[in-house]
């Protein structure tokens, strides 16, 4: 069994929930079937950046299976590993920020954003239509405006969604050494 | 919760498999149909699946809504494979009949329409199945089940944690909304995209720092319990394997065997009877 601490599983538990509920009654569709204009992502841009790789993946992976799983329309494995591949992408790009000690400059946004269209990029536009064609062997030309449509629509969502919950998340702790002497 | 994941409590044989035992069935079955193009096999499926669903004693009213969802999805897809790929059929198939005399990039041939009604009967292969696993499985003694086939325990109790956590993260994140509207905030379609983009992340903001702190809450409370320091532990949902279990995956995996040796005996993923 892998080690890994008690933390990361109970935020991969909330993560995962939040996830769902985000996705499932705040989703909004666009006109290209299978991809919804969706917030999701910038959460879980955050819980990656904040709780690391492992916890990014498995929320995507558990989140987006109980999404799919709710809807009752099968569970499309090739997009539910992209969700945990950008997770987990993610995790391992703002892995030296530190969002929980209460630190998120301008340059932290930098690395956060350029890091979150590297990851959605690999995520939409080579993982998912990749498995689309391996596993369901649909057209190429289908599944990749699928697949860019979606990288668009998620890039978009994150910069605004997730940037904002960083510099909140990161306002509300207190830096080190924030505390000053007084006259 | 129940609701929510659409599950419907009977007496039935699938009802009685274990969690595990129909996941792994699910996976075996729809890879089954995932691998092979090949009209045979894909016909069983589909039979199989629907004499399955009448086994499980669900009637067709209790999913009529997930079922006219998913009809709208194959509609849809199907009129994109045509509209993106006209040719694609020719291309799988090696020969080009024209219907009606006419050619052109969409004038429709035979091969096409057979690649299409592959691709629907792909699509009614699964449906039935996930329906029936969506409807029979109780979402805990899922998360139960996953530890069973393999998982380790603290991934199985993530997704025990997220079960347990949706109902209350959907109630704050309700209450939060209405508490932010009450206060101004448009989520409606008055405002603009980036403007209702913003004020979620407004919503947003107190249900991730309420979040932050429930994470602390209870690992806090699961590490003065002793979480993780075994190496195994017990299931309150957990059941054991029967007879019916076994052979069900048996049969499950017979299938996936047979899409396989198929898939070697067309030298390909397509059945051709135009060949």
């Amino acid at each position: 069994m892998k080690k890994f601490s008690v933390k990361t599983i109970v935020a991969t538990g909330i993560g995962a929930a939040l996830f769902f509920v985000l996705g499932r009654f705040v989703a909004i569709p666009s006109p290209v079937p299978n991809t919804n204009i969706s917030i999701q992502y910038g959460l879980l841009a955050f819980i990656a950046a904040v709780f690391g790789p492992i916890a990014g993946l498995l929320a995507g992976l558990i989140g987006h299976f109980f999404i799919d799983f709710s809807y009752g329309w099968g569970v499309w494995w090739s997009w539910v590993i992209a969700s945990a591949v950008f997770g987990c992408m993610m995790g391992f790009i703002t892995g030296r920020l530190k969002i929980d000690e209460g630190e998120f400059d301008s340059k932290a946004i930098i690395n956060f954003n350029v890091g979150q269209v590297v990851a959605h990029v690999l995520a939409w536009v080579v993982v998912a239509p990749t498995l689309d064609i391996l596993i369901y062997s649909e057209p190429a030309n289908k599944v990749y405006l699928q697949g860019v449509t979606g990288a668009v629509v998620n890039i978009i969502t994150t910069a605004i969604v997730g940037t904002l919950l960083c510099i909140a998340y990161a306002k509300a702790i207190p830096k080190k050494g924030s505390l000053t002497e007084e006259n | 919760m129940t609701n929510l994941f659409n599950y419907i409590e009977r007496k039935s044989p699938v009802h009685d498999l274990t969690g595990a035992t129909k996941l792994v069935c699910l996976m075996l079955w729809s890879f089954a149909a995932m691998t092979t193009y090949d009209t045979r096999l894909l016909l069983t499926l589909s039979v199989g699946g629907i004499l399955l669903f009448v086994v499980g004693k669900i009637r067709v009213k209790d999913v009529s809504f997930m079922l006219g969802f998913t009809l709208v999805f194959l509609v849809l897809n199907t009129i994109l494979l045509y509209v993106f790929s006209p040719h694609h059929g020719t291309e799988v198939y090696g020969t080009c009949t024209y219907l009606w005399g006419t050619s052109g990039r969409y004038a429709p041939t035979l091969e096409q329409a057979f690649f299409q009604f592959n691709y629907i009967l792909k699509y009614f292969a699964t449906i039935p199945i996930v329906l029936l696993f969506v409807t029979t499985t109780n979402p805990s003694e899922f998360a139960a089940s996953l530890n069973k086939i393999g998982v380790s325990y603290s991934v199985a109790y993530s997704v025990a944690l997220a079960l347990r956590y949706i109902p209350d993260v959907q109630k704050q994140y309700h209450e939060i909304s209405q508490a932010s509207q009450a206060r101004g905030i448009e989520l409606s379609k008055k405002a603009s995209l980036v403007q209702r983009l913003k004020s979620a992340s407004a919503i947003l903001v107190p249900l991730i720092l309420t979040s932050m702190d429930r994470i602390e809450i209870i690992s806090n409370a699961m590490e003065l319990r002793g979480f993780g320091k075994n190496k195994k532990r017990t299931w309150y949902m957990a059941r054991p394997f029967r007879v019916t279990d076994y052979a069900s995956m048996l049969i499950c995996a017979l299938l996936l065997c047979t899409s396989i040796y198929l898939n070697h005996l067309n030298g390909g993923r397509f059945y051709n009877p135009f060949r």
